[in-house]
C-alpha cells in the first residue's frame, strides 16, 4: 500500500488523471486557437499557424492594405508622467523669470493677469510646459503666442514653467465662491462627463490637468467653446473634447464663472 | 491533547471582529449611491470605504477562518497535538501586524485602490506591504498543515489520512499556489513603484497575475464552507457522509482546476488572446464538477439523516430532518444562495454571455450571493458548532441562532437579487454616484432601495450573530464532549495512494497553470512598450 507508485503507468489513477486533463487541454485548445478563429467571418487569416498566433494574442502588424486613419492636424507631442518637472532648481526660476519678461503684457507682471488671458502665478508646470510646447508645434494654435513661443528652446520653456509654479497663486479677495455647480462635482453621469473636479483639483488632480481656480471665466468659456467646436484640440486623447461637445451652454458657464470666482 | 484552543480562538475572533467592523461599511456604500442619500460629492470616501470593506472581507476574514478552522481540524481529525504551535502564533500575529499596517494607509485615505489594486493606480507601500504580510502569515498555516499531516502519515503508515485533514491541506495547498500572483505582481510590479523606485507599470501584465490569484482565492473562501458541509453538516443532522472517496475527489478536483481559469475575469481585456480566454472559459466550465459532486454527496449524506430519522417516501425525509438545528438550517440555506449564486457563475463564465454582464453591478451581486452568502452563512455555521469546543461553555442561543441565520439568509437574498437585476439593466459597478432623477436610470432606484433594506437586514443578523457569541462567553462551564467529525457510510480501511496525498494533484495543478498562464504572461513580458506611468492616490500635487 504505502509503496505504491503514483508516478507510474501501471497506476490507473495517474494514467487516467493525467489523460483527461491533457484531453480537455488539448481538445479546449483545437477549439480555442484554431476552429473558433477559423469560424469568424471578416478575418482571414493566411495560415493555420496566422490563426493560432492570433487566439495567442501576439501583436500583429496590419495586414496588407488595411487603412491606417492618422489626424490630419498637428497632434500634441508631450509626454506627461505624475512626476514630470518636479523639484525645480533655483536657478532655473531664476532664468525663467528672466525669460517671463516678455510674457508680462499680456500675463502680468507676477503672473497675474487683468487683461482675461490666463493667470499663470502658481499654474502647475507641467501645464504650461505642455500648452508652450503645443503653441510652438502648432498643436494648439494662437496667432498671439505662436510667434512668441517659435525660438523657445525645450530648457527655456522648463525654465519658464519652473518660474511661474513658484510664483504664489491668486489670493482669495475674500469673495467666496459659492456652492459648485454639479458639472463640477458630480459630471454627468449618463453623458459620460466626468465631474470637472475629478482631474481640475476640487476632488482630485491628474496629470496635466491645468490648476483653474482664479482664471478668468471669459478665457475659461472661450477654452471650452473652442474645445466642443474642434477648434482647440490638443488633447491628445479627446478627453477635453468629448467632455466639452457633451456639456450644455449653461453648464459651461456655470463651470467657468464657479472657476472663476474660486480663489 | 488540545493544545491549540487558543489559538483557534484568537483567530476566529480577530476574523469574526474584522468582519463586524467591515460589515457596516458596505452597507454605508450601498446607502449612500443609492436614492435615499444624496451624493457626498468627494468619491474618495466611498471608495476609501470599498478598499476597507474589500480588503478586510477578502484578505483578512477568511484567511483567519481558514487558518483558525484548519488548526483546528489538525488536532481534532488527527487526534494528537499539533506540531509547530509556537510558528502558528507567529504566522498569526504576521496576519495582525499586516491587517494594521494596511487598514492605517487606507483609513487615511492613501490607498483608495480597492482590494483588487487596479494598477496603474498606485497607493501607499504600507497597504501593499500589510497584505503581503497577511499572506506570509497564512504560509506559515499552509507550511503547518502540510508537516502535520506528514508526520502524521509517517506516525500511522497505510492508514488513511482523516478526510477532514486531507480536505484541509487541499485547501490550504490550493491558497499556497493561488496567492503566488498576486505575490508576484505586489512584490515585482506594485510594491517597487509604490516605494519610488520605478514610476511605470504594465498594468496588463499585473491583471493576468492577478486573476491568477481573484478567482481560486473564491474556492479558497469556499474551502472551510466545504469542509463543514461534508464533515460537520452529516455529523450534527445524525447521519453519516454519503461517500468519503467522492468528498477526496471534489476537493482533489478542486485543487486541479480551480486555479487556473482566472481569465475569465479578464474577458473583455485586449492584452490576452481570445484562445486563451477561451481555454479558461473551458477550465471554468470543468471546476462545477467538484461543486455538483459535493451538492450530489450532501443532498445523499442528508437524506441518509432524514430516513434514519424515520423520514419515508420520496420527498418525506426532508419533513423528518432537524430543522430547528442551526448547522442544518445554514447548509440548507448556504445551499439555496450556492444554487443561484452558481447559475450566475455560468453566465459570467461564458465568453459571450458575460459581455453583457461584464463590469456591471450584476458581478457585485454575483460575488456576494457566493462569498457573503454561501460561504459566509457557513462560517456562522462552523462557528457555532465549535464554539462550546473553544470556550468550553455552551452555547444554548439556538433561537437567536436561527434568526441570525435566517435574516442573513433574507438580507443576503433582497441585497443581490436587485443587484444582479439592475446589473442585467446595464447599471456599471465601482462608480460612486449614480443620477437617479436622470429618466434613463430613474427606474433603477427602487431596485437599489431594495438592496439598502438588505443591506440593513444583514447589519442586523450581524449583531445578532456577536450576541450569541458573547451571550455564549457567559453561560456555565461545561466540559464538552470529545468533538466528532462525520463519519462516512463506509469509512475507508485503506485506499490508493493517490487518494491519500496529493503529489500527482499538484503536479497537475502546476502544469495546467503554466499551460493556461505561461504564454500570456511571458507573451507580456516580452512585449516591449507595455508599461504606463503610474497614477499615486491620495497625493495632491
Amino acid at each position: 500500500m504505502t509503496r505504491e507508485r503514483i508516478v507510474s503507468l501501471r497506476n490507473p489513477w495517474f494514467t487516467r488523471s493525467v489523460g483527461i486533463t491533457a484531453a480537455i487541454a488539448i481538445v479546449a485548445a483545437v477549439v480555442g486557437f484554431v476552429w473558433l478563429p477559423l469560424q469568424h467571418p471578416g478575418e482571414r487569416f493566411k495560415s493555420v499557424w496566422d490563426a493560432i498566433c492570433s487566439a495567442a494574442g501576439l501583436v500583429r502588424n496590419a495586414a496588407p492594405g488595411t487603412q491606417i486613419v492618422r489626424a490630419d492636424y498637428p497632434t500634441t507631442r508631450v509626454e506627461i508622467d505624475p512626476q514630470m518637472l518636479s523639484g525645480a532648481s533655483a536657478e532655473s526660476i531664476g532664468r525663467g523669470a528672466t525669460l517671463a519678461l516678455r510674457c508680462t503684457m499680456c500675463h502680468g507682471a507676477r503672473g497675474l493677469s487683468q487683461a482675461d488671458t490666463p493667470n499663470l502665478a502658481g499654474q502647475y508646470p507641467v501645464a504650461i510646459y505642455k500648452e508652450l510646447l503645443d503653441f510652438k508645434t502648432g498643436a494648439r494654435v494662437s496667432a498671439i503666442m505662436a510667434p512668441l513661443v517659435a525660438d523657445l528652446s525645450d530648457a527655456d520653456m522648463r525654465d519658464l514653467a519652473a518660474y511661474y509654479a513658484y510664483l504664489p497663486r491668486v489670493t482669495s479677495s475674500g469673495a467666496a465662491a459659492g456652492e459648485a455647480p454639479p458639472i463640477v462635482t458630480s459630471g454627468a453621469p449618463l453623458r459620460s462627463i466626468a465631474p470637472c473636479g475629478a482631474c481640475h483639483g476640487e476632488v482630485d488632480s491628474k496629470a496635466s490637468a491645468a490648476w483653474l481656480e482664479g482664471q478668468p471665466a471669459v478665457y475659461l468659456r472661450t477654452q471650452l467653446e473652442a474645445f466642443a467646436s474642434g477648434a482647440r484640440r490638443n488633447d491628445i486623447g479627446e478627453q477635453m473634447r468629448n467632455v466639452a461637445r457633451g456639456m450644455t451652454a449653461a453648464e459651461i458657464d456655470a463651470a467657468s464663472e464657479f472657476y472663476a470666482r474660486a480663489q | 491533547m488540545w493544545n491549540s484552543r487558543r489559538l483557534v480562538l484568537a483567530h476566529l475572533w480577530f476574523a469574526f471582529a474584522s468582519f463586524g467592523a467591515a460589515l457596516p461599511l458596505g452597507e454605508w456604500q450601498m446607502f449612500i449611491r443609492s436614492p435615499l442619500h444624496p451624493w457626498i460629492s468627494d468619491p474618495e470616501w466611498y471608495y476609501r470605504s470599498v478598499t476597507a470593506h474589500g480588503t478586510t472581507m477578502a484578505y483578512v476574514f477568511p484567511t483567519l477562518v481558514a487558518m483558525g478552522f484548519g488548526y483546528f481540524v489538525t488536532e481534532q481529525a488527527l487526534r494528537r497535538p499539533m506540531v509547530g504551535l509556537r510558528w502558528a502564533w507567529l504566522g498569526f500575529a504576521l496576519v495582525v501586524v499586516g491587517t494594521i499596517a494596511a487598514i492605517v494607509p487606507v483609513a487615511l485615505g492613501r490607498a483608495s485602490v480597492l482590494y483588487t489594486f487596479y494598477p496603474p493606480l498606485i497607493g501607499h507601500p504600507s497597504y501593499y506591504i500589510g497584505i503581503v504580510l497577511v499572506v506570509v502569515g497564512s504560509w506559515v498555516w499552509v507550511a503547518l498543515m502540510s508537516i502535520n499531516m506528514y508526520r502524521w502519515k509517517r506516525d500511522n503508515p497505510g492508514a488513511p489520512v482523516p478526510f477532514p485533514m486531507f480536505a484541509t491541506v487541499a485547501g490550504s495547498y490550493l491558497w499556497a499556489w493561488t496567492a503566488v500572483g498576486a505575490a508576484l505582481e505586489l512584490l515585482f510590479q506594485i510594491i517597487p513603484v509604490a516605494l519610488g523606485l520605478r514610476d511605470t507599470i504594465d498594468a496588463g501584465l499585473a491583471r493576468v497575475f492577478f486573476s491568477w490569484t481573484l478567482h481560486a482565492i473564491v474556492y479558497f473562501w469556499l474551502m472551510p464552507a466545504y469542509i463543514a458541509y461534508y464533515t460537520i453538516v452529516p455529523r450534527a443532522i445524525g447521519g453519516r457522509l454519503f461517500s468519503d472517496t467522492m468528498g477526496r475527489i471534489a476537493f482533489i478536483l478542486f485543487l486541479v482546476v480551480a486555479m487556473p481559469i482566472g481569465i475569465h475575469h479578464a474577458f473583455e481585456d485586449p492584452q490576452i488572446g481570445s484562445g486563451f480566454k477561451y481555454l479558461h472559459s473551458v477550465v471554468t466550465a470543468v471546476v462545477a464538477l467538484p461543486t455538483v459532486l459535493t451538492v450530489f454527496t450532501i443532498c445523499a449524506s442528508v437524506e441518509i439523516a432524514g430516513r434514519l430519522r424515520g423520514g419515508k417516501g420520496v420527498l418525506g425525509w426532508l419533513a423528518a430532518l432537524p430543522w430547528r438545528n442551526p448547522v442544518m438550517l445554514g447548509a440548507a440555506l448556504s445551499f439555496v444562495m450556492l444554487g443561484f449564486g452558481g447559475a450566475g457563475g455560468l453566465i459570467n463564465m461564458s465568453y459571450q454571455l458575460n459581455a453583457t454582464v461584464h463590469n456591471t453591478q450584476w458581478i457585485t451581486g454575483h460575488f456576494h450571493l457566493i462569498f457573503a452568502g454561501a460561504i459566509v452563512i457557513m462560517y456562522f455555521v462552523i462557528a457555532y458548532d465549535i464554539w462550546p469546543h473553544l470556550t468550553g461553555r455552551t452555547l444554548d442561543s439556538f433561537g437567536l441562532m436561527r434568526a441570525q441565520l435566517w435574516t442573513w439568509f433574507i438580507g443576503m437574498i433582497v441585497l443581490t437579487f436587485p443587484w444582479h437585476w439592475v446589473g442585467i439593466l446595464g447599471m456599471p459597478r465601482r462608480m460612486a454616484f449614480y443620477d437617479y432623477t436622470d429618466p434613463a436610470i430613474a427606474p433603477q432606484a427602487l431596485s437599489v432601495t431594495m438592496s439598502v433594506i438588505g443591506g440593513a437586514i444583514l447589519v442586523i443578523s450581524g449583531v445578532l450573530f456577536f450576541i450569541v457569541l458573547v451571550r455564549g462567553q457567559t453561560t456555565l462551564r461545561t466540559e464538552p464532549a470529545v468533538y466528532r467529525f462525520s463519519v462516512a457510510v463506509r469509512p475507508p480501511r485503506t485506499l490508493p495512494a493517490a487518494l491519500n496525498g496529493f503529489g500527482l494533484w499538484l503536479g497537475l495543478m502546476v502544469a495546467l497553470t503554466i499551460v493556461n498562464y505561461g504564454f500570456p504572461i511571458a507573451h507580456s513580458l516580452a512585449t516591449p512598450g507595455t508599461a504606463v506611468p503610474a497614477v499615486k492616490v491620495g497625493e495632491r500635487w
